[in-house]
């Protein structure tokens, strides 16, 4: 079956048609009243009564679950959860219809969760922002974080408790697992996988478990984790711990193959600090960045000195570098070129220049070798306890992930499981090959699997438990910096889904305690007596305060860097370096059903919907391919055949495959789509694969990419600077016509009230697509699935534009977040022919969808090509969950209609309304303070590079910036007035390197 | 008026007419008998032939696939075609203005020709005039088809309506929607007007009872009175008068269509007047390519003679020059504005991936036009009609050069994309080439496809020249 996910309850019901009041009960909730099983009986009293397992037939369910659910739309919504959730920003006396409430919670994530603030519209969920208490947001977001809520109505989640693919109850599962205790007494055999995780309440439970059944055994495996960071720190600093960086405080910092501004549980948080220090109203003076990386990343994209190097090089030039910074016993490994050795020279210069001002950060998947070396580094810089700290890992106790699965499957093989419970987790389609999961799997005695889709391993499961959205979850996390913060709900579970807190409890507890109760009892001791004051403001704040550990100041081992033995290098020319690494839109295909992150374009190739094997040019060129043509990889006795795309700037001697992708049971969305790459990975878990043979089979496929040209053509689209000549004379940034308005022959309108405008920080923007996907959910943007992408036609209000600066084998990625401009004088308006797109007093180019015919005129004549237009039917009016996810201030879309960016114009409404009501009580002039107002885009920019604002009010931060010398508007010589205006792209680079 | 007596072949008339010697106009020997049988027996009692049979069905045929693609386009969406961010626009509008352009050959031949007293324009002009309005009715269709909502297609219409909206005048297609309809309705009241005393000839001649009454009731009543004959001629004239200014207007408000946007290829002064031409060009190549296997079909060879198709590949040879005239303009405007969108638009158009379309528009309008300089090419049925079809490929070339290329790469290079037609647009399309011939064959099957009454005006001024 193409779709596996696909109806689950349908398919599920017809064949078991007894556990239907189960299924009802669970519509039940959703509706929120206990009602609504009288009055669906009243209301189809024939279907009602009649309903039976004799009379089960497919048309009648069809009829009774279409009326119903029609029904359950009329009720409304879930309601909130019982238990006493704590209001954030607002606490009104009751719930006021229309008016949405805002509620503190955490998205917890394997690497450290980031704190949001989830809106509330009648007690659905439909939009996470960033928590500005939060030490792992500020405020701000990524895409993961946005995308999350439709994951939360994803009509493919698993809805009920499930044996062999058949509804079962909750009591027959805890039966099952009783059982198979009660003839383990002390916890032999029994297995349990799950997920580094950083709830404390999970790892009391998790203490509490094998101190019950000592015997048991917990492996904790993760397909990208940090196993060789964590290896590394125990061989560099003979302790394990993991290290927290403040890049707000590094003048320099040197990332080796490390995307730090997008990936890792802290990326927000350090996009933010690293980026309060470029821009022009920076903190300090501007820093500099240099980035040594095989793939193309948004970190490289952001460097002013980027190297590109193949996975095998890595180690020679840290050992090059620390022998140069001056780490003992290390031995410089010979350059092979001039520029490498230049650019080395440089690099070390500057760091020896920034002692304890700067900061080198290693790619967690590195070689422990190359970690330990960068441990050494920093600590021969200073930049220990300076820039760059330690704390405890806030995963707890970590192992070794690889080996952890490898014993696992050991165990399996030796017939040694007799109960295995898989927590969140998805052995079956991300463990290496090698290890036959899948296999070995059979051969445990009862194997439960827990999570939110039936997905591979569910399918080899017999037992399934379907998990809570973290929405939908009483829990906790812990961030990137071990600042601890309550989970809550948002919403009571849509589904019979319990939380991974009420499914070890069962088996721990004697009376299986509610996940509510789990949490706060972890949380008891710590507060004390003063718990329930601590409690509530830990609710109402989204972190706990106080709960960051400690600072470790670790030692260096002696051994760090000496002890190592140079790794040999790739000398055979012939194949290339095979580098597996997590998708950056769909990570490791956790959110392959996520259809906002599918058709995200990833950062540096624009490619959505599927994986390809990317590869630098100039291999590319030897091979004789071009983008979209299909190859065939090899690798280990692995191949796949699979797109090829060319990604200028990826180094010479390797190719990038991302993982997440080749999903069998993924759900209706994320099945089948690209190639899995877990395949080739080594057993050890390593990210590297050797020897990856690539030949053309002379086929073609095209790719889904956004956006295919990457030259901006030297059109006044992108303008750049240095520093340096910033600083000598800010006019000569631009060029000189930029700093003249043109004459227009149309009137000018004056602005009274206020006059809406936007501002972006090229020099901030790094390319994470977090406003993108905050855009989509803001708005309620639909998909429109890979075929209509091939077709140009996807429907971003936002996008990132990529353009790519100099040569092809080593170019600069600009990224240029494009937007409705808001032109002053707009081309849209005078050619729409039913006055659809009009002006409005403050400023907006407004769209009213109503009146829109869909001649397309608009898009045509819109030098920007900002305007989305509904070719067919993209929004999904049928699915019922998905109605919930809708915003319901932004009005959605049919076919045949033009839409585009509207500067979030309802929270302009929302604004002007209460600045209105306030005025009105003060009697003094509306005012909307600046700052209080911010686009969805804006909101969630971890890097600040969007400022939104009123161009009318002088001290506003966008009125500033748009006094800028640097501000400048993308084709302003059409004489279009663009209200959202760009500032120079500034880099700092090192004059030594020219 | 009147010079010297010409061999008996060529009416005076007609040569002092067009100041150059030629075949004539009307073979010689016709009577007013011989005219009005000839040409109503067409209709009346020739009856119907397996040829006709045949091509009706094809075109019928078609006008099934045309019914069946805007059936699943209605119920689906625009996006059953090519169309895309940022090409909106693509073989919708392309052939809207292609059949646009076919249509107006039809008013100039009839009215602009009629005004300037050119009597050759006598035995085309009620066929030419028949195939405008046909071809606006399937340029019609695709402003309409093209639209994301087409059931709310009339608020492009101004007219008193409840939500309080009226169309935005300044937007170019809302003068398009005057320009056209005003264009269908001017035309229509012309051939209907035109029609009067050949229906009534047919109610006098036709042997059917049906026949009697449906052309009785559409000829209002003609006797063929002088004071019938006085109010018609004046009617006829003053339509005449009405319809010619629109043989330049709509064409200029379909070149205002892409003349007022800023789109880099679109932004040209040139294009009001490089469209007229274009379309009269395009107009009488479809005249042609009509007009040669009908002529041929029906034994109408004195009727449109050499005489006829020398003149229109003449007419074809002036405006096809304007046309390249335009092209030129292009490139050199795109050279001397010193602006790198225009250029950009130049150089692609030349070598960018729609470049094979491109250097084929050349070579249909450019230089093929140029052997109608040869005069026996000129008066070569066969050797005209191809390059007639050659020209009708050359516009539809010029308009998907114009429109497509235009777009797909506009200012931003980050959305510059491919636009490929689907099987829905050229299902549409070959479509409407069905209704067009449809409606043709129904045509030249039930109505005088030769103005009979100004046929016989022509014989009696040839004979009133001869006699004198």
């Amino acid at each position: 079956m193409s779709c596996p996910n696909k109806s689950p309850t349908l398919v599920q019901l017809a064949g078991a048609p007894r556990e239907l009041p189960q299924f009802w009960r669970s519509l039940e909730e959703l509706a929120g009243d206990p009602d609504f099983a009288a009055r669906l009986a009243q209301e189809f009293p024939r279907h009602a009564s009649v309903w039976d397992e004799s009379v089960a037939d497919r048309r009648r369910f069809l009829q009774l679950m279409g009326a119903s659910l029609a029904l359950a739309g009329a009720q409304g919504c879930s309601s909130p959860p019982p238990e006493a959730i704590m209001p954030y920003v607002r606490q009104p006396e009751g719930m006021t219809p229309g008016v949405p409430l805002h509620f503190a919670t955490a998205m917890p994530r394997s690497d450290g969760a980031i704190g949001v603030v989830a809106t509330s519209h009648m007690g659905r969920p439909t939009k996470v922002e960033g928590n500005s208490l939060h030490p792992a947001s500020l405020g701000a977001t990524d895409a993961m974080a946005q995308a999350s809520v439709l994951t939360l109505y994803d009509p493919d989640r698993s809805q009920t408790v499930a044996r062999l693919g058949v509804i079962a109850t909750w009591g027959d599962l805890l039966g099952a697992i009783r059982g198979a205790l009660a003839s383990a007494p002390k916890g032999t055999g029994v297995h349990i996988l799950s997920p580094p995780s950083t709830s404390p309440t999970l790892a009391r439970q998790r203490a509490a478990l094998i101190a019950k059944y000592p015997q048991a055994k917990w492996h904790s495996y993760e397909p990208a984790g940090r196993d060789a960071a964590r290896s590394a720190a125990i061989a560099a600093l003979g302790e394990d711990v993991q290290p927290v960086y403040r890049f707000e405080a590094a003048d320099v910092v040197l990332a080796i193959d490390a995307d730090f501004l997008c990936a890792g549980g802290g990326a927000v948080r350090y996009a933010h600090d690293f980026m309060s220090r470029r821009g022009v109203e920076s903190e300090g003076a501007p820093n500099r960045l240099y980035a040594i990386e095989s793939a193309y990343t948004p970190t490289g994209a952001a460097a002013d000195h980027r190297l590109r190097l193949r996975p095998s090089g890595m180690e020679a030039f840290a050992r090059s570098l620390a022998s140069r910074i001056g780490v003992p016993g290390v031995d410089e490994a010979t350059p092979t070129d001039g520029a490498y050795a230049k650019w080395l020279s440089a690099v070390a210069s500057d760091l020896q220049a920034h002692r304890g001002r700067s900061i080198v950060v290693p790619g967690s998947h590195l070689p422990a070798s190359v970690q330990s070396l960068v441990h050494a580094i920093n600590d021969a810089l200073g930049n220990v306890g300076q820039t760059v700290t330690f704390i405890a890992p806030p995963a707890g106790e970590t192992v070794d992930g690889a080996s952890a699965l490898r014993e696992l499957t050991d165990a399996l093989n030796a017939d040694a499981v007799n109960l295995l419970l898989i927590l969140d987790a998805n052995p079956v389609y991300d463990a290496p090959v090698a290890l036959q999961f899948g296999t070995a799997l059979r051969q445990a005695r009862l194997a439960v699997h827990y999570g939110l889709y039936q997905d591979e391993t569910a399918e080899l499961c017999p037992w399934h438990i379907p998990a809570t959205h973290y929405l939908e979850s009483w829990s906790d996390a812990r961030a990137y910096d071990g600042t601890a913060a309550i989970v809550q709900p948002l919403i009571a579970p849509l589904y019979e889904g319990k939380t991974v807190h009420e499914v070890l409890s069962a088996l721990i507890d004697p009376a299986p305690m509610s996940s509510y109760d789990l949490v706060r009892a972890t949380w008891q001791e710590a507060f004390g007596d003063d718990f329930d004051m601590r409690w509530h403001a830990a609710l109402r704040d989204g972190v706990i305060a106080d709960s960051q550990p400690a600072t470790i100041t670790p030692t260096l081992q002696p051994s760090a860097a000496s002890g190592l033995a140079p790794s040999e290098a790739d000398a055979n020319s012939d194949t290339f370096e095979l580098i597996l690494a997590p998708d950056p839109s769909i990570g490791d295909g956790r959110c392959a059903n996520n259809g906002w992150l599918q058709e995200l374009p990833k950062p540096l190739t624009k490619l959505t919907w599927e994986n390809a094997v990317l590869m630098a040019p100039a291999d590319a060129q030897r091979l004789g391919i071009e983008t979209d043509d299909v190859v065939r990889l090899e690798c280990n006795g692995q191949s796949v055949t699979a797109p090829a795309c060319i990604m200028p700037g990826h180094a010479e001697g390797c190719v990038t495959c991302y993982l997440g992708y080749g999903r069998t049971r993924a759900g209706r969305i994320g099945t089948g789509l690209g190639f899995n790459a877990y395949m080739f990975r080594p057993a050890n878990g390593g990210y590297v694969a050797r020897g990856a043979k690539i030949a053309k089979t002379g086929k073609r496929s095209e790719l889904a990419r956004t956006q295919k040209h990457h030259e901006f053509e030297g059109r006044n689209i992108i303008h750049q600077a240095t520093v340096a000549q910033f600083a000598a004379d800010p006019q000569s940034v631009l060029p000189a016509a930029a700093h003249h308005p043109l004459p227009s022959l149309l009137p000018d309108v004056p602005y009274d009230g206020f006059a809406w405008g936007m501002a972006i920080d090229l020099s901030k923007c790094m390319g994470c697509n977090a406003c993108v996907i905050a855009c989509q959910a803001e708005n309620n943007i639909p998909i429109v699935g890979k075929e209509q992408v091939v077709l140009s036609r996807e429907m971003h209000w936002l996008r990132l534009d990529l353009y790519y600066a100099g040569r092809p084998e080593d170019p600069e990625a600009i990224h240029q977040p494009m937007l409705c401009q808001h032109c002053e004088k707009a081309p849209c308006e005078v050619v729409c022919p039913v006055a659809a797109t009009t002006h409005s007093d403050e400023g907006l180019n407004e769209m009213t969808y109503n009146r829109c015919i869909g001649t397309r005129y608009c898009s045509n004549n819109c030098p920007y090509k900002v305007r989305r237009f509904n070719f067919l039917q993209y929004t999904d009016e049928e699915t019922p969950v998905l109605k919930l996810l809708r915003n319901p201030e932004v009005t959605v879309r049919s076919r045949g209609v033009m839409e585009k960016c509207t500067y979030c114009v309802q929270r302009i409404n929302h604004a002007r309304i209460d600045a209105k009501k306030s005025a009105v009580e003060s009697g003094a002039p509306p005012v909307i303070a600046d700052g209080s107002l911010e686009t969805a885009c804006q909101q969630a920019c971890p890097s600040e590079a969007i400022v939104f604002g009123d161009v009318n009010d002088p001290k506003s931060r966008v009125a500033k910036l748009k006094a800028d010398p640097r501000n400048y508007g993308v084709l302003s010589e059409l004489g279009t007035q663009p209200r959202t205006s760009y500032l120079v792209r500034l880099r700092n680079p090192n004059p030594a390197l020219g | 008026m009147a010079i010297s007596v010409k061999p008996i072949a060529e009416p005076p008339a007609a040569a002092e007419l067009h100041g150059s010697p030629g075949s004539p106009v009307l073979a010689p020997g016709h009577t007013f008998t011989s005219v009005t049988d000839q040409i109503s027996a067409i209709v009346l009692t020739r009856g119907t032939t397996r040829g006709w049979w045949v091509g009706f069905g094809i075109s019928l045929f078609f006008v099934n696939v045309l019914m069946v693609c805007v059936t699943y386009l209605i119920a689906t969406g625009i996006g059953i075609w090519g169309n895309n961010i940022p090409v909106g626009w693509g073989l919708d509008i392309l052939n809207f203005v292609w059949w646009i352009g076919i249509g107006h050959a039809g008013t100039l031949i009839s009215a602009v020709l009629l005004l300037f007293n050119q009597s050759w324009r006598t035995s085309i002009n009620r066929f030419a005039e028949a195939m405008t309005l046909f071809a606006v009715a399937c340029a019609g269709l695709y402003p309409l088809l093209h639209l994301g909502r087409i059931w709310v297609f009339y608020w492009l219409l101004p007219y008193p309506n409840t939500m309080g909206l009226w169309p935005q005048f300044r937007s170019a297609l809302v003068w398009d929607v005057f320009a056209v309809s005003t264009y269908l309705t001017v035309s229509l009241l012309f051939w209907y007007v035109g029609l009067i005393p050949d229906l009534a000839t047919l109610r006098d001649r036709t042997q059917s009872r049906v026949g009697r009454v449906v052309y009785g009731i559409l000829a209002m009543g003609w006797r063929g009175s002088a004071r019938h004959w006085l109010r018609f001629d004046a009617a006829y004239l003053l339509l005449a008068g009405i319809a010619a200014p629109l043989v330049v207007s709509v064409h200029t408000v379909v070149g205002f269509d892409f003349a007022t946007s800023i789109v880099p290829g679109w932004h040209n002064t040139i294009f009001p007047p490089y469209f007229v031409a274009g379309a009269i060009y395009s107009g009488f190549a479809m005249v042609l390519t009509l007009a040669i296997p009908l002529r041929a079909a029906y034994g109408l060879q004195d009727f449109i003679t050499e005489r006829h198709l020398e003149n229109m590949a003449k007419v074809m040879l002036a405006t096809g020059l304007m046309v390249a005239y335009g092209y030129v303009m292009e490139v050199f405007f795109g050279w001397y504005s010193a602006n790198t969108f225009e250029q950009y638009v130049v150089e692609n158009r030349a070598i960018g991936p729609y470049a094979p379309a491109y250097w084929a528009l050349i070579l249909c309008n450019v230089l093929v036009p140029q052997l109608l300089w040869i005069r026996r090419i000129r008066i070569n049925p066969i050797s005209l009609w191809v390059i007639a079809i050659v020209a009708n490929i050359g516009m539809w070339l010029e308009r998907f050069v114009i429109i497509v290329t235009s777009l797909h790469r506009d200012y931003l290079p980050s959305s510059w994309a491919m636009y490929y037609p689907t099987v829905w647009d050229w299902g549409t399309f070959v479509g409407s080439l069905g209704l067009f011939f449809f409606l043709l064959f129904l045509f030249i099957r039930f109505l005088p496809m030769i103005s009979i009454f100004e046929m016989r005006e022509l014989v009696h001024r040839t004979e009133e020249e001869h006699d004198g």
